[in-house]
């Protein structure tokens, strides 16, 4: 690696960076006697979801597994901000605390996983953040979570997965948002599923690929039910980040969305101005997957197709293998551009991320 | 008082000296389904007649989301005379739209209770034929610019096969007409003996939204809206059938099936594409039995309609995604006569070159379809 | 320029509408509430006739959830894709700067005074005791 490529991404805020639970041993300690004692008593093994198999190829670059480096907060920073001088990166546990059915327990995991995230890494090392994990499968403990983690203003998002049982728009979800606001905590969709119904429309797909592939079908759903619900019109300072899902199918689904609007608005009244125009107020993009193909040119035409360039916001997906080297953007982002999302756009839109 | 609606694109010559448009997507209508009882068994009409419809949704009839207009349909397409709902009178589509458009080759995509979807299989294969020997009685047989659908029973694959080797040697018909919200993905296994009858008699199968598959109409649950349904529900439901066939090896399998998908727009094609590239290249050993690149077999076999055109605020969004799609895989397609019609010559942008548009409204059609 | 009578005024109730070519111009009048109101057939969106568009209200809202029809029989919707253009001012609800319906001038003139021209008369007679509709084109 040369001195120009580190440099390059010096002061970068790297916004989806994944710490692994390493076994369920380690949230134990986190756990009152009652859950810890039930890990024994009834052999919960761990919460491993089959968005991310173990040891499938995009779960873990190869050079990372090897050294099991999202597995402690020394390694990851070490492998990835001190090689890079990333300023900061916001860690985004997918411990499937979603997929619990029991709100209870799925609330004392996200307790859980969240105080381990903040004595284990965030005690760490100065420059991780992080997105409080939600167990919104009752929104009432959701909120008591946000509040409680919020007094740490080291979290700065609150962490949702795409495929819910409901899409997120819906009104009984809006007290976490209100908290959020509050907070001034932004709300992250994750790629993945809670998988409480099928990944698609049209059923269950036999190959983890399509799973994965249809992360950004979820997307699109969570960007249209928030919009048209009318959250952030209840919840003006309110972003929302979609992470790892892509970025290049957003412009054409604004379109229909703007069409659609044009002939139905009379069922979504307060939906007052273009979809799109609420989108890029409000709706945020992690630059890994960027989904584009190699032609520079092409690229910047894509780019263009977005509301605005506000709304990239740099991501490694540490330890997630979506790209070689330090081949982090796609190539054909220019320097004033580059700059925006790897430091201005983060900035903006997590506000808490300078203020502890 | 002149109360009809005024011939679609009248302004420009006669058709005669006009394009011949290739339309991918025409959705006749019965009068009542008493235009079925004829084509049906006595005990499956008692059966419908007795029990109703039962798919995988609540209700018989009224769709969970109320449209923006009644039956998803253009206001000025119901007949005067109070004769049935948009679509099922010939007369009145030919006047309003084949001929001042200039229609050429139409092919039909019935909707409606046409058994697909049903929960009872030998209901659904008892509608499905009727529903085919009803479009030869009424529509192909009186109005040779038209098409039929081989409507197919597509959760029942071997039901479905039967019913293309039945009418499928038939000149009348020109397409297999299935819905994207199947309950599995349909390049599932259970679906493939639909392709290979397909395959054998050389019809294109297409992928019309909607459907009733059980499932949340998303990856993240039922939403509250008709525009999430429509503007959501619908891309993503094509989107998914693309993925899968794709990635289930359905052209491994079925190396000379053609596929059209219909109304679901065509501005994510691209996207999806780039994205299914870089997944495959991080699991060739998942997808080891997939011999090319998911953008190969796209551009290989796969055809897509224009309609609802897609309309960004800048024309040139839509020129590149166009081009991206490529103009020689988009076939035009008016969704005749749902509300969100649209005409050939007033749905494109400019920058659409005479040889784009010329490929777009007739040429690819005729290279698609059995005719 | 020209003026033409369109109509009797009893001819068009309050909530209906007439269809009238006017120098080979399509032209919708509307009775609104007793306002007459005459606009361009054609949409201009993607060129759908308004002849057979649904004459509805306006819906507003105060916020999310919140529904309240007002200026009932005001709105005319496109019975393609469904635009909404106010009866009033020709003007599209989503678009109102760029997309809008052209809108004539009219005016109601009682038949005394139309006996003298220089109006076109359309295709009935004009008879002196009734009041008519006069469109300027």
């Amino acid at each position: 690696m040369t001195t120009d490529q580190i440099r390059s991404w010096a002061g970068a805020i790297d916004c989806d960076v994944h710490p692994r639970v390493p076994s369920i041993d380690a949230l134990r300690r986190y756990m009152d006697s009652y859950w810890s004692e039930t890990v024994v008593v009834r052999g919960v093994d761990e919460f491993a979801t089959i968005a991310y198999p173990k040891n499938a190829p995009l779960t873990s670059r190869p050079d990372y597994a090897r050294d099991k480096a999202d597995q402690d907060a020394g390694r990851t920073a070490k492998a990835l901000l001190d090689s890079h001088g990333f300023g900061y990166a916001i860690l985004n546990c997918l411990y499937a605390v979603q997929m619990i059915r029991d709100e209870h327990m799925a609330a004392a995991f996200a307790r859980a996983v969240n105080d381990w995230v903040r004595h284990e890494w965030l005690d760490r090392d100065p420059r991780f953040r992080a997105s409080v994990v939600v167990p919104y499968q009752s929104v009432e403990k959701a909120v008591a979570e946000v509040e409680r983690c919020a007094a740490d203003k080291r979290f700065v998002q609150a962490l949702f997965i795409a495929g819910t049982e409901e899409p997120l728009g819906k009104s009984r979800f809006w007290p976490i948002y209100e908290a959020c606001e509050r907070h001034g905590l932004a709300i992250g969709i994750h790629a993945g599923s809670s998988y409480h119904h099928a990944v698609t429309g049209s059923g269950w797909p036999s190959y983890w690929a399509e799973d994965y592939a249809a992360s950004s079908l979820a997307m699109h759903a969570q960007v249209g039910s928030l919009v048209m619900e009318g959250v952030f019109l209840k919840y003006p300072k309110l972003k929302a980040v979609l992470i790892e899902s892509g970025v290049t199918w957003l412009p054409p689904y604004l379109w229909r969305l703007n069409k659609f609007w044009r002939g139905t608005r009379m069922e979504t009244p307060w939906i007052d101005r273009l979809p799109s125009e609420i989108v890029k107020d409000h709706i945020r993009l992690t630059t890994a997957p960027f989904d584009a193909p190699a032609d520079s040119e092409m690229l910047a035409r894509i780019v263009d197709q977005l509301p605005s360039e506000d709304m990239l916001l740099f991501a490694s997906d540490f330890p997630h293998w979506q790209h070689d080297g330090d081949a982090m953007l796609p190539s054909g982002i220019d320097s004033a551009l580059r700059k925006k999302i790897l430091i201005d756009n983060p900035l903006a839109t997590y506000p808490r991320l300078t203020i502890s | 008082m002149p109360l009809d609606s005024p011939p679609v694109a009248d302004s420009a010559s006669k058709p005669t000296n006009r394009l011949a448009i290739v339309d991918s997507d025409i959705h006749p209508a019965v009068k009542s389904l008493n235009c079925l009882k004829p084509h049906l068994e006595k005990k499956w009409w008692d059966h419908a007649m007795t029990y109703g419809f039962r798919r995988r949704h609540g209700s018989p009839s009224v769709e969970p989301y109320p449209k923006s207009a009644p039956l998803a349909s253009r206001r000025d397409a119901w007949p005067e005379d109070g004769s049935g709902r948009p679509g099922s009178s010939l007369e009145l589509m030919q006047k309003q739209y084949l001929d001042p458009a200039g229609v050429e080759l139409g092919v039909l995509g019935p909707l409606g209770n046409t058994g697909q979807g049903e929960l009872n299989l030998e209901l659904g294969a008892a509608f499905c034929r009727a529903t085919n020997e009803w479009q030869r009685e009424a529509w192909t047989s009186k109005d040779r610019r038209l098409k039929a659908a081989v409507v197919v029973p597509y959760e029942d694959g071997q039901a479905s096969a039967k019913e293309i080797e039945r009418v499928g040697h038939m000149k009348d018909y020109a397409q297999v007409f299935c819905l994207t919200r199947s309950s599995d993905p349909l390049g599932n296994r259970r679906y493939w003996p639909i392709y290979a009858a397909a395959q054998d008699h050389n019809l294109p199968v297409a992928f019309h939204v909607f459907g009733t598959s059980g499932h949340p109409v998303t990856g993240a649950g039922w939403p509250s809206y008709y525009i999430e349904e429509g503007a959501g529900g619908h891309s993503t439901s094509a989107q998914t059938v693309v993925t899968s066939l794709v990635m289930e090896g359905v052209f491994e399998q079925f190396p000379k099936l053609k596929v059209v998908i219909v109304e679901g727009g065509f501005g994510w094609l691209p996207p999806l594409t780039w994205r299914l590239d870089k997944i495959f290249e991080r699991n060739r050993e998942e997808l080891a039995h997939l011999k090319r690149r998911p953008s190969e077999y796209i551009k290989q076999h796969i055809w897509i309609s224009t309609q609802p055109m897609e309309e960004p605020e800048d024309r040139h969004h839509l020129l590149d995604t166009l081009r991206w799609v490529g103009h020689d895989r988009l076939l035009f397609a008016s969704d005749y006569p749902h509300w969100d019609f649209d005409d050939p010559f007033r749905a494109f942008p400019a920058g659409v070159t005479p040889e784009q548009h010329r490929a777009i409204c007739a040429e690819n059609g005729l290279n698609v379809y059995r005719v | 320029m020209a003026r033409h009578v369109v109509a009797r005024v009893d001819e068009i109730a309050p909530g209906g509408r007439k269809c009238v070519t006017l120098d080979g111009r399509g032209v919708i009048v509307f009775n609104v509430k007793g306002e007459f109101y005459a606009l361009s057939e054609t949409c201009p969106h993607k060129g759908g006739s308004l002849a057979k568009g649904i004459i509805t209200g306006l819906v507003q809202s105060d916020g999310p959830g919140h529904h309240r029809l007002e200026r009932q029989g005001e709105i005319v919707r496109c019975p393609w894709h469904q635009w909404e253009f106010d009866i009033k001012t020709g003007r599209s609800y989503c678009d109102p700067r760029r997309m809008r319906l052209m809108k004539f001038d009219v005016k109601v003139e009682h038949g005394a005074n139309l006996v003298e021209g220089p109006y076109v008369a359309e295709t009935f007679k004009v008879e002196i005791e009734d009041d008519y509709v006069v469109v300027e084109v």
